[in-house]
């Protein structure tokens, strides 16, 4: 009776630490977003990871599978990253140059004040769409790491072009693989 | 006991009630540093200097300014950044397992231990006088008595 005991109790603390491992393995496992990464530079073109935010630019949400059919140019930053400040005439001049062929320049505002994020775009004359994700949830499902970072959508959802990582005016290179990226998201 | 008991909490509740008050009317910005998080360098405000970090310490001295308690602070900041924002999980819904578990866990490996050591110790009582009482071997019996007696001589 007392070894059954034992064989019972044995048999629980083997089963929590299985437990506890298998918990471990999927987290580490399903980190958001680092599929999307690593499919990206391994040269596939995963499915954007969608998203509805609320708007900062006028009320309501807006959703990436409202844009279907769209080329859509994804662009992680917050008012308080100087870099961001930097890349905003570019994003603003493309948004204006591409919007006729159907693209759509979506800057998300991520874990930032939304009223620190509006003046700033008011201050910046920033014109396409902006929306707020405060807690920063769409960041893990894209894998990104820091501001600003910037994403190609093509018009079936699909991600295409380079990650940007980083300001688009780092370097030459970045601005040229910024804007093949804009011309494959448009397919042409 | 009972009255021991109520003589020890009645003065240390009377002692703390007031200070924690005070300190939910007129948060300090130490105070509430080490209660907020960062949110991109996951660790509290305190040991933080990054650029939001340092958004939020501004936020937080015109919200003490304003005159704001300090749930009205955290609850501004949970409605802008969600409730990661904040260092402690909340005392409700599934945040409420964070408080209960290790209290949970304690009582479970108290209760543990104890059966173990109760187990343990009634394993061993039986054994103890039957050894005590065992007799000798005669022969080796023999020669002891031998032994002993070539040392008196």
């Amino acid at each position: 009776m007392a070894s059954s005991g034992k064989l019972a109790a044995q048999a629980l603390a083997v089963a929590a630490v299985v437990g506890l491992l298998a918990l471990l393995v999927w987290k580490v496992t399903h980190q958001p977003g680092s599929g999307v990464e690593k499919a990206l530079s391994a040269g596939k073109h995963p499915p954007a990871p969608l998203f509805t935010l609320a708007r900062l630019d006028r009320p309501g949400r807006l959703s990436l599978t409202s844009l279907r059919g769209k080329a859509v140019v994804v662009n992680f930053w917050a008012s308080w990253c100087r870099p961001c400040k930097e890349e905003l005439p570019v994003l603003e001049q493309t948004w204006r140059r591409y919007r006729d062929r159907g693209l759509v320049v979506v800057g998300i505002d991520a874990q930032d004040f939304s009223g620190d994020a509006k003046r700033f775009a008011r201050k910046y004359g920033i014109t396409y769409p902006i929306v707020h994700d405060g807690p920063g949830a769409t960041l893990g499902r894209y894998g990104v790491t820091g501001f600003p970072e910037t994403f190609f959508v093509d018009r079936t959802g699909r991600l295409v072009g380079a990650h940007i990582s980083g300001s688009i005016l780092s370097n030459r290179k970045i601005k040229a693989e910024f804007e093949a990226s804009v011309r494959r998201a448009l397919g042409s | 006991m009972r009255r021991l008991l109520v003589a020890l909490l009645v003065p240390l509740t009377l002692a703390v009630a007031p200070a924690a008050l005070a300190s939910e009317q007129h948060p300090t910005l130490g105070e509430l540093e080490g209660q907020v998080m960062c949110p991109t360098c996951h660790t509290t405000l305190d040991q933080s200097s990054s650029p939001v970090a340092e958004r939020i310490r501004v936020f937080i001295r015109a919200r003490i300014a304003a005159g704001d308690t300090r749930s009205g602070i955290k609850r501004e900041l949970v409605a802008q950044f969600g409730p990661a924002i904040l260092a402690a999980p909340p005392r409700r819904g599934f945040g409420l397992l964070a408080w209960w578990l290790p209290l949970v866990g304690l009582l479970a490996g108290i209760g543990a231990v104890s059966v173990a050591v109760w187990s343990w110790s009634r394993r061993r009582e039986p054994t103890g006088p039957a050894q005590a009482t065992a007799p000798l071997d005669p022969e080796l019996e023999q020669r002891v008595d031998e032994e002993l007696a070539r040392l008196d001589a």
